[in-house]
């Protein structure tokens, strides 16, 4: 298993290369948008990464709450993560594709919100993860995180809707692509995912050493003597039973 | 053990207890009445703009009020650890639950009694569509964030930081609420269409999370 | 043959970087009193809340009549330092919703109980008005109330008055008496020499000891 990484980490490497080649030098340039719409390739495969990420992560937390399985709840974590930083991409790049195409910085269109709540959601998630006390954090984490995949749905909904009430420009276009673009898009997914899956992977070993290290630490069997406290009127007695 | 002797029960005690004190209750009346002024002041429109946003603006400031109120839904039970009195005990904690966000609810929809009527007059309100839609869009609408709320307030007692970890969870959670909210009371306000999906998407929002809430309740309350 | 009625086996509690509780195995046999005793974070209020099924360990399990220390939540009663009772409520009110969380109506029961502890259940005073003394006599009876087989205390004479304590102290003898196991945490082990069957003595989140007597000023051997 451990020759594994490196092998994905050269594979990711290659595929990374290889895709931003495809991107930027050999995809054709898009008739209205010019160059900038190369950021495509980059906008949308890092919302497919997340939200498959996202849902790793619904999967973990169930399996988690299950069977209370603590490598489930590592994974739920690192999951978590990795798909807030690559929503951070899909966030970021998308104003930065809609300022000079279209005029706009933001528009509610489907895609862009549903990353954005996505995105206050899992940071809330990591925010809670951070604050509780380290014995709860497993339940409660799993517990936000299934409210979480129960909201993307209604969500998904109440834009769609809204939309429909209120039409917004749509980042990106509609209608057909260009089975060229298409290919080099999938490309760059492939290539992202297993970027993710190594980022992922690495985080996961850190997680699961650090918690090791924690256990080891905390089972030390070290009988560490205090001061005496004068009220506890307690002699010592003697060797562990 | 049967749910609802044990949900009546707490939830009398909770208004016996608040009826008794009056502090919370007082407090978050003038908070609200503090709000809807300050909102007034802040976003003054003309009749016409007010009928658009008036929803926006009432949904947010009911949002506060809610707030206030949701972090205080187990200030009682903290303090003198009365929780795991409740925790040794054979009471199912969905009734906990139920009764607290029972009890939120209808201090919840105390305050908005108070404030909607004061928006009406501040903005010169009237209502061009059919205004008992209003009942269910309040109804559904208050539930939604009160029983997400109260959970989320049982699971921010178990961090540091515990108010601003509520709001914190419960917002991005809201969102389809709130926006089925907003519309659907500018859409009666504006009398421009139906607000039928608003009110379907407000009940299904409050069907799943309730039952998540009702399904997970007893995993937050016995973390430890 | 005592039986044996709660089995911990290898209980292990953890907090992030440290350990509260270190791989706690031990047998503990009905109808005794034992006494929990141990320097400031030796484990002592973990270890009980653990037994009572408060605490869930990081590993190990605990067993109480052969269950989960919540299936047997009805035949433990549970109390600690703070007063598990509402302070805006009299003794007799609190009990009554106490009671409701057993399935238990009517006053009869709520009143024993308060008379046993020696206190009035007729007094209208909310709990926050008490003394000390009174705080955690009532709330030994909010712990009895459903008459359990097994009795969780800790700290209970923490602050008390030497009367209330002695009350207390003799109260628990004639339960023991009448064959319930009782567990007490305490520092005032002085109290119930005589009394307690059985002084466990912890360090460092394990037992080091299990001794008949208490004895006094001895002076600590060499330290490892």
């Amino acid at each position: 298993m451990k020759k594994a990484f490196p092998i994905l980490a050269i594979l990711t490497v290659l595929l990374l290369s290889y895709a931003f080649y495809q991107a930027i030098w050999v995809a054709p340039t898009e008739r209205t948008m010019g160059d900038v719409q190369r950021i495509f390739y980059y906008h949308v495969p890092s919302a497919w990464t997340a939200f498959v990420l996202f849902f790793v992560n619904f999967v973990a937390s169930v399996t988690y709450l299950a069977r209370r399985n603590p490598k489930a709840d590592a994974i739920a974590l690192v999951s978590a993560e990795v798909g807030v930083v690559f929503c951070t991409v899909v966030l970021v790049t998308g104003p930065i594709w809609a300022r000079p195409v279209w005029g706009i910085w933001w528009t509610w269109d489907l895609r862009l919100t549903l990353t954005l709540v996505l995105w206050l959601i899992y940071v809330s998630y990591l925010i809670l993860r951070r604050f509780s006390d380290s014995a709860q954090t497993p339940k409660l984490a799993a517990v936000l995180a299934i409210f979480g995949a129960l909201d993307v749905p209604l969500v998904y909904f109440s834009i769609w809707f809204f939309r429909t009430q209120h039409p917004q420009p749509v980042i990106g276009g509609g209608g057909s692509i260009d089975p060229r673009m298409l290919h080099i898009l999938l490309i760059n997914w492939l290539a992202f995912s297993c970027f993710a899956l190594l980022v992922c992977w690495a985080r996961y070993r850190l997680e699961m050493l650090k918690r090791d290290v924690e256990e080891a630490e905390a089972l030390e069997s070290l009988l560490e003597v205090g001061p005496r406290d004068s009220k506890a009127e307690i002699p010592f007695r003697g060797e562990p039973r | 053990m049967k749910l609802w002797p044990v949900t009546l029960a707490t939830l009398a005690k909770d208004i016996r207890l608040e009826w008794r004190s009056k502090d919370a209750l007082n407090s978050m009346l003038f908070f609200s009445l503090l709000v809807v002024v300050i909102f007034s002041f802040s976003f003054d429109p003309t009749a016409e703009e007010s009928r658009q946003i008036a929803g926006g603006l009432v949904w947010v400031a009911f949002l506060f009020s809610t707030i206030v109120a949701l972090n205080q839904t187990w200030a009682r039970e903290l303090r003198n650890q009365v929780l795991d009195a409740y925790r040794v005990s054979p009471a199912p904690a969905n009734a906990l639950f139920l009764a607290k966000a029972l009890g939120n609810f209808i201090l919840v929809s105390l305050l908005e009694a108070v404030m909607a009527p004061l928006f009406m007059v501040f903005y010169n309100l009237r209502v061009l569509g059919s205004a008992w839609q209003l009942i269910p869009v309040c109804v559904l609408g208050t539930w939604a964030l009160v029983a997400s709320g109260t959970f989320f307030a049982a699971m921010s007692i178990r961090t540091r930081m515990r108010e601003v970890m509520l709001p914190l969870i419960l917002f991005p959670l809201s969102i389809p609420a709130i926006q089925a909210m907003v519309e659907a009371t500018r859409i009666i306000l504006s009398g421009d269409g139906s607000p039928r999906f608003w009110i379907v998407l407000l009940l299904t929002y409050d069907v799943v999370f309730t039952t998540a809430c009702l399904a997970l309740f007893e995993t937050v309350l016995q973390a430890e | 043959m005592p039986q044996t009625i709660i089995i911990a086996s290898n209980v292990v509690k953890q907090f992030g970087r440290f350990a509260a509780l270190r791989g706690v195995t031990a047998d503990f046999s009905a109808g005794k009193f034992h006494v929990i005793l141990g320097d400031n974070g030796a484990g002592k209020t973990t270890l009980l809340r653990a037994l009572a099924g408060l605490a869930h360990p990081t590993r190990g399990t605990v067993s109480i009549l052969g269950k989960s220390p919540h299936e047997a939540c009805r035949d433990i009663g549970y109390m600690a330092h703070p007063s598990l009772l509402y302070d805006e409520m009299s003794g007799m009110e609190n009990l009554r919703y106490f009671a409701r969380l057993y399935e238990i109506s009517g006053d009869t029961r709520c009143e024993h109980a308060i008379r046993s502890v020696n206190l009035d259940p007729a007094l209208p005073r909310p709990v926050g008005q008490y003394s000390q003394g009174m705080r955690q006599r009532m709330s030994l009876a909010r712990a009895i109330l459903h008459d359990p087989q097994i009795l969780f205390l800790d700290e209970p004479f923490s602050n008390v008055d030497v009367h209330s304590a002695q009350e207390m102290v003799g109260l628990l003898k004639r339960m023991r008496d009448a064959g319930k196991t009782i567990f007490v945490v305490t520092h005032q082990a002085s109290l119930l020499e005589g009394v307690a069957d059985e002084f466990v003595w912890m360090q460092a989140g394990q037992i080091v000891d299990r001794t008949t007597h208490f004895v006094q000023n001895i002076t600590r051997a060499n330290q490892p």
